[in-house]
């Protein structure tokens, strides 16, 4: 039986380093608020070269925010077990009865802090340097989408993670291959409809595709022409991803932490 | 009374690489730690020490045999032991360093469920009992490697639990705040009821003041296990011996000579320190013979009362590093 409290407990426990991180060392502010800025600029300013339509760049603004929730989730949490494992934490929540999800969760809430504040200043000064235009046709339905899409890739961000519990350094690489090409195939920059239906329905295993799709459509009125599925579609895909890939990620976690008792690699540090 | 821990025939292997062998940590134990008791690990590096606290702790599983703590199997049921275990290893550096000690203790007490008030006052306490009181709201990445050793032993306690591993948890310190855990590793199981502890030293000193019971590993295996005072017994039979030489060539030829069970030998300048457990003292002659064909001469030779190192060295062959 799930002890909720304890559980409870241990979320609100790892997430508070995050949380009181981020106010101890605001040197952050400076790098996830105007560093982001800077790549968004160079596709911005392309496409106003090309003359393209001024929602381009909105698309190119939307991406840029949500870039950070993929980069929190892939590096803070999905890698952080192997950083845990090097500084001797890992094997202190290991041995504490609370699940390892709680730990994970932690960490996503409190990550999701500082990076919501990355996505909404990307979000807002950019809209406000290139003059862009917004018209939500659905506040309900966004706030709908944004979270299904956070715990779907949150979901996928613990999957990962076991792989952290068994493998080192070895398994950063797969950090590294899904970073770039998922900036291409799940359209952070342009619609993915361009890429074609086989592509982009390949690429909605990432979250963040449909996610983003859905979001352009209610964010940018007269837009759904350029979404890949309709939105209703892409939410109850959204509900699905996030159910497979939460259930995933705790069967994944148990089977990693039992392959790791039996060879020995749970607690093993410098892979 | 009731074992907090279990062990038959436990082995543990590790897979080497494609040219080793399998690598044997863990051969074939049968070991019992009595609930309320301070039970001491001594062994070298590479005895399986760590190898059987983990497995204790529920990090790693057997290969063979089987193993119980606080009366559950660490196979199956590791759930129900986790809450009532704790860990503290020597040279950790859990926690994080933006945190004050507090916070970090705070933090490691939630993924047990305490309520915040309770562990609030229990941290208060602890941090008062290891002279860290002045240290509590101060970041742990400035406070000293000693102050962090005993945050470390601290986070252990905090959880308040039935059995506690302390894998050499006074390693490297210096000897203020080496007395300060030990005397507190002492107060916790003698002044409450069932409370268990199962701590490894390297410190032959450490074990014998510390612990009730001993148990002396080496290569994977249990060698003895008694208390410290009758496995002193067990060497009283012998000669145990100190002799300070001049350098010479061949310390190893010392243990080929019939009749010496064990030797340690340490060298100060120009100088080396020799301990002996010998069968009878009729051996000495032959030592002192060897030493001077080595071109050593003895400047003093004492018979000494053993020790528990002399029975680690009847037992081993060798001394601790």
């Amino acid at each position: 039986m799930i002890d909720w409290r304890l559980n409870l407990r241990a979320v609100i426990g790892r997430a508070y380093p995050r949380v009181i991180g981020s106010f101890r060392e605001p040197s952050w502010l400076f790098f996830d608020i105007f560093l982001p800025l800077l790549g968004i600029a160079a596709f911005a300013f392309y496409y106003q070269a090309l003359g393209a339509p001024s929602v381009f760049i909105g698309f190119v603004i939307l991406g840029g925010a949500m870039t950070a929730y993929w980069l929190n989730v892939l590096w803070s949490m999905a890698a952080q077990f192997y950083w845990e494992k090097e500084v001797g934490n890992l094997q202190l929540y290991l041995m504490a009865p609370m699940s390892r999800m709680s730990v994970l969760a932690g960490m996503a809430l409190g990550g999701i802090f500082f990076t919501s504040v990355r996505a909404l200043s990307t979000l807002a000064l950019g809209l406000l340097i290139f003059g862009i235009e917004i018209e939500i046709t659905s506040p309900i339905s966004l706030l709908v989408v944004f979270f299904l899409t956070l715990f779907a890739l949150y979901g996928m961000g613990m999957m990962f993670s076991s792989l952290y519990l068994l493998y080192g350094r070895g398994v950063w690489h797969l950090s590294s291959v899904f970073q770039e090409p998922i900036y291409f195939v799940s359209g952070f920059y342009f619609p993915v409809k361009a890429l074609g239906f086989w592509v982009s329905l390949l690429a909605s295993i990432v979250p963040i595709t449909l996610g983003l799709d859905a979001m352009r459509q209610l964010i940018f009125a007269g837009q759904e022409t350029m979404g890949f599925l309709p939105v209703s579609v892409e939410i109850v895909v959204l509900i699905l991803l996030a159910v497979v890939f939460i259930y995933g990620a705790r069967v994944a976690l148990n089977f990693m932490e039992n392959l790791g008792k039996r060879e020995g690699r749970l607690t093993l540090r410098w892979q | 009374m009731n074992n907090a821990v279990e062990c038959r025939s436990l082995t543990r292997s590790f897979k080497g690489n494609a040219k080793q062998q399998a690598i044997i940590a863990l051969d074939n134990i049968d070991l019992d730690v009595r609930e309320g008791e301070l039970f001491g690990l001594l062994g070298p590096n590479g005895a399986g020490k760590t190898t059987l606290i983990k497995i204790l702790a529920t990090l790693l599983l057997p290969s063979s045999g089987k193993v119980t703590v606080l009366g559950y199997d660490v196979e199956r049921e590791a759930h129900k032991i986790r809450p009532r275990i704790n860990m503290v290893s020597g040279g950790e550096f859990s926690g994080y360093g933006l945190l004050t000690v507090r916070e970090n203790l705070w933090m490691f007490s939630q993924f047990y469920g305490i309520p915040t008030r309770i562990a609030k006052q229990r941290i208060d306490e602890l941090l008062h009992d290891f002279e860290l009181a002045d240290k509590a709201d101060a970041k742990v990445r400035t406070i000293s490697t000693g102050q962090r050793q005993r945050m470390n032993v601290v986070r252990g306690f905090v959880t308040d639990p039935d059995l506690i591993f302390l894998d050499e948890p006074t390693l490297g310190l210096d000897v203020n705040s080496s007395r300060t855990i030990r005397d507190y590793i002492r107060r916790w199981v003698r002044e409450q009821n069932g409370k268990t502890a199962l701590i490894t030293t390297h410190y032959m000193m450490e074990a014998e003041e510390l612990c009730d019971r001993v148990a002396i590993i080496d290569r994977g295996r249990i060698l003895a296990c008694d208390s410290p005072c009758n496995l002193k017994k067990q060497v009283q039979r012998d000669a145990v011996f100190t002799l300070e030489t001049t350098q010479f060539a061949d310390l190893d030829s010392i243990g080929h000579i019939s009749g010496v069970k064990g030797y340690t030998g340490e060298t100060n300048g120009e100088r080396q320190k020799i301990r002996i457990v010998a069968e009878e003292e009729s051996v000495l002659a032959e030592v002192i013979q060897v030493i001077a064909g080595k071109g050593g001469k003895v400047i003093s030779l004492t018979k000494v009362e053993s020790t528990l190192e002399d029975v680690f060295l009847q037992l081993v062959g060798r001394g601790l590093i």
